[in-house]
């Protein structure tokens, strides 16, 4: 029963970085209905250059965190610029922007690769005083607590961002319609790069919160994590900010809950495929397909 | 007339003059030169920390042997490639160092699974394969042109496991291991083998696969099981993941883990740091070993480097002195059937490695250690 009970919290905290990775993805869909595939580039150079912040610039991990967040969303802005927007007038501008996005994930890859080398590094072990508190048999570290907190007041802070801010009221705005938005007085590019900015500083966020979890940073590491990124996003509605948590807290039990009950990870990322199969028969927009960003 | 008499008297001196030159010229002709030597190692992916000491072990073993060299002797060309520890890769290298460079041997490659995909083609080819760090089962087996300098498992492993029991007791352990690999696989058969022959439990088999990062459903798993020690088979990275969130998770450090060749660099205490501290690992060779040789070896390794060479860096270096041996016995930098015959009578060299010889399945034959990480390095247990 407490191995059922720590395994559930294994899984939690794991599904909450998908989730606030998966927002990222959902918020430019809501948006310009555009999968950006640049953003697990974005992911690992968050979790990279926070590294190198703590490693060879000598700060905290705190402050570290906030500059490679601030970085992550520059990049995003930069991204917007290069990869979507000369693109933006154009008929098949869907596909086009698809396309593009995937020629610059290549691009920062091989840029992480040249610059940070293709091994596998790791935060320094002091980089954070790790606590582990004993709850009878089931263990939690803080690393834990800080990761559900940072995503928890991540979320809160974006929803109540998007619900309550005259900025975030724009993006819903461009979201539910561009040209009225545009009739309306709204910056419709600006607003585009600034969701751009947020999304990509939210990669970047779950890039650092992964990185510090797992020990393990290398420059392909957004690739296991960018199927499952979009599998979330559907599997919680293509562009629902909620069900993207929802999804990725999901697919993190279903992983770890497979792995624990079969003694092997062979079958984790199908079984957590076939759940997400299973539930597009049953719910073809997604679990909370309707509560679109437009609806906040 | 006359003119041919004197031809014939000044030549038949200046023939033999030129004949002797000749005679003694023709062995330095053939054998002068370079040797060509192909390495196959894994300098990026996910074996990367294991390339990187093999690279920098078998330079040193080239820079040695080139200094030293006389004018008429062989000096070694060594060209490298990487495999990116992918078989695919090693498949092309290979290919590459037959068939375009025509190397004479070739050391390597890093990983057993690359080997098991490429030194079939090497010894179809008839080109000698020494490996310096492929411990599976069934490597040497592929043919009579593969040889290996690194012991395999099914040698140290059962030594580990015997001395664990006599230090520590142990009755019952978890087993972890990648069941995608040619090596980490082998490594789980040897302790299976080993604990069953030493009367240990094995309640619990976890699997997990090349690249997972999240070991801590496994661990879990485990933890509810009280073993008295946790044994894995794993390729560094993942080794790291593990030692880090067996302890996070709060599995006590009295609760040894016990790894396979994988655990033997330098990379997993520096990557799993104060959790690595008790881990116990077989190996053939420790940095404090008193061999004269090996003592000279370590010095002039991290004169050259900064940092003190691990187990890979000396199998390399012996990998590159044993192959050096064989061309320079058998007497010839191109007939490659030459350089395997010599490599087979190669008996009770002296090497960083102690004294080697290959037995007759052209397997390593020296005496493994048991190490354990106490204060940041690998100390080897006394007898």
């Amino acid at each position: 029963m407490t191995m059922l009970l720590q395994q559930l919290i294994n899984g939690l905290f794991i599904g909450s970085v998908y989730g606030l990775f998966a927002v990222g993805y959902t918020l430019v869909f809501g948006v310009l209905d555009i999968l950006n595939l640049a953003h697990a580039a974005i992911f690992t150079l968050g979790g990279l250059v926070a590294l190198w912040l703590v490693e060879c610039a000598g700060l905290a991990i705190w402050p570290a965190f906030a500059l490679s967040v601030l970085f992550c969303g520059l990049l995003g802005l930069l991204l917007n610029r290069v990869a979507f927007v000369p693109l933006r007038r154009r008929a098949d501008t869907y596909f086009s922007g698809l396309i593009s996005s995937i020629a610059m994930a290549i691009i920062l890859e091989s840029a992480a690769l040249g610059i940070f080398g293709a091994r596998t590094v790791r935060f320094p072990a002091n980089t954070m005083a790790i606590h582990i508190w004993h709850f009878g048999d089931v263990i939690i570290t803080s690393l834990q607590i800080y990761i559900v907190l940072v995503v928890g007041f991540l979320m809160v802070g974006l929803t109540q961002f998007l619900k309550r801010a005259r900025v975030g009221k724009a993006i819903r705005a461009v979201a539910e319609n561009e040209r009225a938005a545009r009739l309306l007085g709204i910056n419709v590019d600006g607003i585009i790069a600034f969701t751009f900015f947020i999304s990509s500083a939210l990669g970047g966020a779950a890039g650092i919160l992964f990185g510090l979890y797992f020990d393990a940073m290398s420059p392909d590491m957004g690739r296991s994590i960018e199927l499952k990124g979009l599998a979330v996003i559907v599997l919680g509605g293509m562009g629902s900010i909620p069900g993207a948590i929802l999804g990725g807290l999901a697919f993190g039990l279903s992983e770890v809950l497979t792995v624990a009950l079969t003694g092997s990870s062979n079958l984790r990322d199908a079984v957590a495929f076939t759940v997400l199969f299973a539930i597009l028969l049953l719910r073809p927009s997604g679990l909370l397909g309707r509560a679109r960003i437009r609806e906040a | 007339m006359r003119k041919a008499k004197g031809w014939q008297g000044i030549s038949l001196p200046a023939f033999i003059i030129l004949a002797l030159m000749l005679a003694s010229l023709i062995p330095a002709a053939a054998f002068g030169g370079e040797v060509k030597i192909g390495f196959v190692l894994s300098m990026t992916g996910g074996s990367a920390a294991y390339g990187e000491a093999q690279k920098n072990g078998a330079q040193l073993a080239v820079d040695e042997i080139n200094a030293n060299v006389g004018v008429d002797a062989v000096k070694i060309q060594p060209i490298y490639d990487d495999d990116a520890s992918t078989p695919q890769q090693g498949i092309n290298v290979f290919n590459k160092f037959i068939n375009a460079d025509k190397v004479a041997i070739i050391i390597g490659p890093t990983l057993s699974s690359t080997a098991k995909a490429t030194d079939p083609i090497a010894q179809q080819a008839g080109v000698p394969v020494l490996a310096i760090s492929n411990t599976a089962k069934g490597i040497t087996e592929i043919g009579d042109f593969i040889f290996r300098v690194s012991l395999p498992e099914a040698v140290v492993v059962p030594n580990t496991v015997r001395a664990v029991r006599e230090r520590f007791g142990i009755k019952k352990v978890a087993v972890l291991y990648g069941n995608d690999d040619a090596f980490t696989k082998a490594g789980f058969d040897a302790f299976k083998k080993a604990l069953g022959e030493n009367d240990i439990e094995i309640v619990s088999e976890q699997t997990f696969a090349k690249g997972d990062r999240d070991f801590s459903p496994q661990l879990t798993q485990v933890r509810g099981l009280n073993p008295d020690a946790i044994v894995v088979s794993a390729l560094v990275d993942e080794a790291s993941g593990i030692v880090s969130q067996a302890r996070r998770l709060g599995i006590p450090a009295k609760v040894r883990i016990i790894g396979g060749n994988g655990f033997n660099s330098p990379a997993l205490i520096k990557n799993a740091g104060e959790a690595a501290e008790g881990v116990i690992v077989g190996a053939s060779w420790n940095v404090t070993s008193t061999n004269p040789l090996n003592q000279q070896f370590v010095f002039a390794f991290t004169k050259k480097y900064g940092t003190a060479p691990d187990q890979f860096a000396a199998q390399a270096y012996a990998g590159v002195k044993i192959a050096y041996e064989a061309v320079r016995s058998a007497g010839s930098t191109l007939d490659r059937r030459a350089v395997r015959d010599a490599l087979a009578g190669i008996r009770d060299m002296d090497t960083v490695l102690g004294k080697f010889s290959f037995t007759a399945g052209r397997d390593a034959e020296s005496s493994p250690v048991v190490q354990e990480v106490t204060a940041g390095r690998f100390t080897a247990w006394g007898e």
